[in-house]
């Protein structure tokens, strides 16, 4: 049967080789699209079977190579990781089925690379889910970062180079400038970047150094685009939607902020992170974060930059639970991330969607279209007040438990930064699906072949469907999830 | 170990001697063979031959011996004694190979570079400055070291001289280094005669002892490492003793680059490990200090204005060679820190950074060798243009930035864990500014090779004119290499090079 | 002081040579005028080590014959013994084996390895002249100035000419 050091070798086993045959199969468009879901599917039973180890209470682990000296390449599965696993493998399968169609509908060049990369983030992701120490984290993190730069600038035009360079130049320069030296600082301080329970330090260890590294980790992990390291994101929207789907949603600011999520719990420990004084400021700044955001992109008419905005500022939710660091807090930003995942991904597949069928990207041009597209619309509409956090969408758990927690803390105020973002995202969400509906049509007769149009796209509607329907139904399982999630707190916070 | 019986046993015990008498005889009987493809193929019998006595040679090193052979059978402190370990056993191990490599890709490439009548004399001068690197890293005499540094250096200015059918500016450029090259040899020269002024002897192991039973000597041995601190540091590109190095870089053959950045500037390092802390010692005051002060402050600024000026060079071999500058900056401070982390850090680096710098001028070479391309601003489309060349041009650039899973981020986790250790947070800071200054420049190439398009000629878009096989096998072979020792043998090499820091800092050992 | 430095005069001797060399290296623009900068700059070199081998009121290192020629079996043992023993060098009381032990021998080591550094300076003066030679022919100047401008030119340009 299954041996779990098997399974988790071939979580990046099975990405790499998907990969490696795209590559050699290029030529022939239904292999490729048919190698490509197969992996996602396997990928997918692969994570379930880890997901069950780890509910049953084990941490299946696997050294992957002795590592320059002190330092290991090791795999150990926790529940945030197999949270994150979970997540991007499922997620992969529609996003697959979501690109075929985009691709193959806007007759997208260079399909063999963008399939390709695509795998090979997906290993990087999986990658840093399964880390279990620092510089496996690292290590992936930057084969992330680094297989998904030829995705950013797909395109290959200038404004996607320009894009690119901003891209690569803020995620390479925050991990090797800040993010490297965090780590080595933590082995240098503790003897070990190893993931416990608890956290690594000695109760006695220089609060100095525990805030500076704080900081450190905060500004050094680029992809949670805590602001002010932001600008690549909205800068990477450049890319194809299923890519922005791909980035916004599942692989790469998950493997930001679930970073954060688990630097804070694992290494620091929950209580060393909330007494320091580091943690106070880092949690200002998230709600900065997420309220300037929220207000930058309500002014944004470009659905996409948009919601890239959007993201950074739910992003912030997440820094801001680990930041605040008590039991709820953390339980929080971990469903935050699940949920932000799949919430997100709908938004962005309908934005892709509205591109392909309509050829429309900017806001003010919608009006009417939800007529013609209701499918496409109505999964917008709920895929937003998920975000938002309206019950009983899967989004409403991580801001009610969130906002427990920030009542709980020192930092009752910051209670206020959410709320003040809940109404702005009502304010630039909701009037994108009431334009759709409500609104007349500014010309009914170009929309008239838009109808036509939809029929031969239907591999871009159905994947947002599904994700919507998924946002939905994981409304009814947050408990199970918190159960799964709570061992990752040490003792004291249950 | 199965491959040590394969081994002749007198290869083995008289292999010290035989990897510096191999290339120096052949090479002097290569000068005057008729046929260029005859001289050719003495090189590749001479390499072969070294780089498998020099693995064989590494397995026995690697078991924790130490070899000592005495020349012509005369004992130490009054012969000349050759003396291998775990300090100088990697690095001749890597000359040779790295010969070996060169001469492979020198089959296609010299034919391009150098003129007709010259390439026979070239091998013979390429073997002497083997010969000549091998001698001053494997011997244990000081003069000896003096008089194998000026062979190399010699055959060196002759070979750089010799890129001068492809572009004139090698002449130039050979003339600088020889004289700042003599310079150094000089200075190196007038430090031993103060030493021997001290000691009276000339063997290394020796002098070290003796000045250790007079705690580091008079001012005479002060004056004398002041000399030889400068005239190695010239050798090895230290700042700002680099002037020699960019136009040398540039404007030699691309097999003569190749071989000197991955040679030359390590067995002038290594000699100067060899000296500081085998020869002198670091519990010497004055060692201390300038060791602390003067060579890390250097290497911190090797690291910053290496770097920085390798982003404004218009020509593609220029920016690598002043990247070459910042990178033995890197390996200046983990000398610096006097520790047995920042040492290994320093060795380990020694060695990625001739597999990486290997792959990234081998790739250069290439674009030449179908093109013509130097100049950064042609890079446009190259990676339509040359997709194999640019892929390992690729990986070398990713791991000359320390990228995850490259060599190059070995060796900077290394030091700057080992920079931690020390307690030095602000050498941490220089480390990472100087790797983002990389992402700049290798950055630049990339972007025009991979978002540019092709240039047109006549209307035309220039076609796919990949590399020839012998040219990408060496090639990528170094571009795998530098992956694997991010993967796969980063412990192999960290273990290398703990391996040599034991062996420098056995002194400090009651 | 003043008397230190006479009593030392063949130091004053080496570092004014030394001195010299270096500057006509870096002062002059001309490349043969640098060239015979350096060969004297080396020269120097030559002199502090001669200088070093001399022992006041020492022969000139050669076997003293006392007699004692030794049989033909032995004879190459002994010769292997004197050279190792005149190796030895720095201490430079040394006799011939125990034979005779009051001879002061001046120290021929540096002399000898002076004679190495002399033929690589040799070498590269003459690699030196023969670059120059080179550039002769191919920038027609052999001031820097001209070829470092050429050379820039060159640099904007990417052609020669």
């Amino acid at each position: 049967m299954m041996d779990p050091q098997m399974s988790l070798a071939l979580l990046l086993i099975i990405p790499m080789i998907a990969s490696a045959l795209i590559f050699l199969t290029g030529r022939n468009q239904n292999i490729r699209e048919a190698i490509s879901l197969t992996a996602a599917f396997a990928l997918l039973a692969n994570v379930i079977y880890l997901v069950r180890l780890v509910a049953a209470g084990e941490r299946p682990s696997l050294l992957l190579a002795k590592f320059a000296g002190e330092f290991d390449i090791e795999f150990v599965l926790e529940p945030l990781g197999a949270i994150f696993a979970a997540i991007a493998s499922s997620l992969w399968i529609l996003n697959t089925l979501f690109a075929i169609g985009y691709m193959r509908g806007n007759k997208e060049k260079n399909q063999t690379r963008f399939f390709a990369f695509v795998a090979i983030a997906i290993a990087g992701a999986m990658g840093i889910a399964a880390s279990g120490n620092l510089i496996t984290l690292f290590v992936f993190y930057e084969v992330l970062t680094l297989s998904t730069f030829p995705l950013v600038t797909h395109k290959g035009d200038e404004k996607a180079k320009r894009g690119g360079t901003i891209y690569a130049l803020i995620l390479m320069g925050t991990s090797l400038g800040l993010l490297l030296p965090a780590v080595i600082g933590v082995q240098a301080i503790a003897g070990t970047t190893d993931f416990m329970v608890g956290g690594v330090f000695d109760s006695n260890v220089n609060k100095m150094a525990i805030s500076i590294l704080l900081f450190l980790f905060a500004f050094g992990i680029g992809k949670a685009a805590l602001m002010p390291v932001h600008p690549w994101l909205p800068n990477a929207m450049v890319a194809p939607t299923p890519v922005s789907a791909l980035l916004h949603a599942v692989a790469v600011v998950k493997a930001g902020v679930f970073s954060i999520l688990k630097v804070v719990t694992y290494t620091f420990g929950p209580a060393l992170a909330a007494s320091s004084s580091m943690s106070t400021i880092l949690a200002w700044v998230a709600a900065i974060s997420i309220v300037l955001a929220s207000v930058i992109a309500m002014r944004q008419d470009n659905l996409k930059a948009r919601l890239a905005y959007s993201t950074v500022s739910q992003l912030s939710y997440i820094t801001f639970g680990a930041m605040l660091a008590s039991g709820m807090a953390i339980i929080g930003g971990a469903l935050q991330i699940i949920m932000h995942a799949w919430g997100k991904i709908t938004l962005f597949m309908c934005a892709g969607a509205i591109y392909t069928i309509a050829h429309r990207t900017n806001i003010s041009s919608f009006n009417g279209l939800g007529r013609t597209m209701p499918w496409v619309f109505g999964a917008f509409l709920i895929g937003a007040l998920s975000i938002i956090g309206v019950p009983p969408m899967g989004g409403s758990w991580p801001k009610f438990y969130l906002m427990v927690g920030a009542l709980e803390s020192e930092l009752a105020i910051l209670m206020g930064a959410l709320i003040v973002s809940s109404v702005l995202n009502v304010i630039y969400l909701v009037p994108i699906a009431v334009r759709g509906f409500m609104r007349p049509p500014d010309n009914p007769e170009a929309d008239a072949h838009i109808a036509e149009e939809r029929k031969k796209h239907p591999w871009v509607i159905i994947p947002p469907v599904l994700t919507a329907t998924g946002a939905f139904i994981l409304f009814f399982f947050a408990g199970d999830m918190v159960d799964f999630i709570r061992p990752v707190l040490p003792g004291g916070l249950n | 170990m199965d491959f040590l019986s394969f081994m002749p046993e007198w290869l083995i015990t008289h292999g010290a001697a035989v990897l510096v008498i191999m290339p120096l005889l052949l090479g002097a009987i290569t000068a005057i063979l008729p046929s260029e493809r005859l001289a050719w193929f003495v090189t590749l019998f001479v390499t072969v031959f070294s780089t498998v006595t020099a693995f064989a040679i590494l397995l026995v090193i690697f078991g924790g011996e130490t070899q000592l052979y005495k020349m012509g059978g005369w004992d130490p402190p009054h012969g000349i004694a050759y003396v291998i370990d775990g300090l100088n056993a990697p690095i001749i191990f890597l000359i040779c190979s790295m010969a070996l490599l060169t001469t492979l890709y020198g089959l296609k490439s010299v034919v391009a570079e150098v003129e007709p009548k010259k390439r026979a004399p070239f091998y013979a001068a390429f073997m002497l400055g083997m010969a000549g690197l091998l001698g001053m890293v494997v011997t244990g005499d000081a003069f000896n070291v003096f008089v194998f540094l000026e062979v190399s250096s010699i055959s060196t200015y002759v070979l750089v001289a010799m890129g001068a059918s492809r572009d004139r500016r090698a002449l130039a450029a050979s003339y600088n280094y020889l004289i700042l090259g003599s310079i150094g040899a000089t200075f190196f020269v007038i430090g031993l005669g103060f030493l021997y002024m001290e000691t009276g002897t000339l063997n290394m192991a020796d002098i070290g002892g003796i000045l250790r039973n007079l705690d580091g000597g008079s001012r005479v041995s002060m004056v004398a490492f002041g000399f030889i601190t400068v005239g190695l540091g010239l050798k090895l590109a230290m700042f700002p003793l680099h002037l020699w190095l960019p136009g040398a870089y540039a404007h030699a053959p691309t097999m003569v680059t190749v071989f000197l950045a991955s040679t030359a500037t390590k067995a002038a390092l290594y000699l100067m490990l060899r000296f500081t802390f085998t020869v002198f010692d670091v519990s010497f005051d004055y060692v201390f200090t300038v060791l602390t002060f003067i060579i890390t402050g250097l290497g911190c600024a090797a690291m910053l204005l290496g770097s920085l000026s390798a982003i404004f060079q218009t020509d593609a071999r220029r920016t690598l060679a002043y990247s070459s500058i910042a990178q033995v900056g890197y390996m200046l401070l983990g000398v610096g820190m006097l520790t047995a982390m920042g040492l290994t850090a320093s060795y380990v680096h020694v060695l990625n950074h001739a597999v990486i710098k290997g792959a990234l001028f081998f790739a250069l070479g290439a674009f030449w060798y179908r093109y013509g391309i130097t100049r950064t601003e042609d890079f446009a489309g190259l990676g339509k243009m040359m997709p194999w060349t640019m892929g390992a041009f690729t990986l070398g650039g990713l791991s000359l930035i320390g990228v995850p899973l490259t060599a190059g981020f070995i060796s900077k986790l290394q030091l700057a864990r080992a920079a931690l250790d020390r307690g030095w947070e602000w050498a941490v800071v220089v480390i990472m500014v100087s790797s983002i200054l990389a992402i700049f420049y290798i950055g630049r190439l990339l972007l025009a090779a991979y978002f540019q398009s092709p240039p047109e000629i006549d209307g035309e878009v220039v076609e796919r004119n990949e590399a020839p096989l012998i040219i990408l096998i060496p090639m990528w072979f170094l571009a795998l290499l530098s992956i694997g020792i991010g993967i796969y043998y980063s412990d192999f090499v960290v273990q290398l090079g703990q391996n040599a820091s034991d062996v420098l800092l056995q002194g400090d050992r009651p | 002081m003043i008397s230190a430095v006479f009593e030392n005069y063949h130091y004053s001797v080496v570092i004014i040579l030394m001195m010299t060399g270096l500057y006509v290296v870096f002062s002059s623009r001309n490349l043969i005028k640098k060239l015979v900068g350096l060969s004297v700059f080396q020269t120097s070199v030559f002199l502090l080590y001669i200088t070093i081998g001399k022992v006041a009121g020492g022969q000139p290192p050669i076997l003293v014959d006392d007699g004692h020629g030794g049989g033909h079996g032995d004879g190459k043992d002994h010769h292997a013994e004197v050279a190792t023993n005149l190796l030895a060098g720095g201490e430079a009381k040394v006799g011939g084996a125990q034979h005779s032990a009051e001879v002061l021998y001046s120290n021929p080591l540096p002399h000898v390895l002076i004679l190495t550094a002399i033929v690589v300076g040799v070498a590269t003066l003459a690699i030196g002249l023969a670059l120059v030679v080179r550039i002769r022919e191919v920038y027609g100047s052999i001031e820097e100035d001209v070829i470092a401008d050429l050379d820039h030119r060159y640099n904007l340009e990417g052609t020669a000419d």
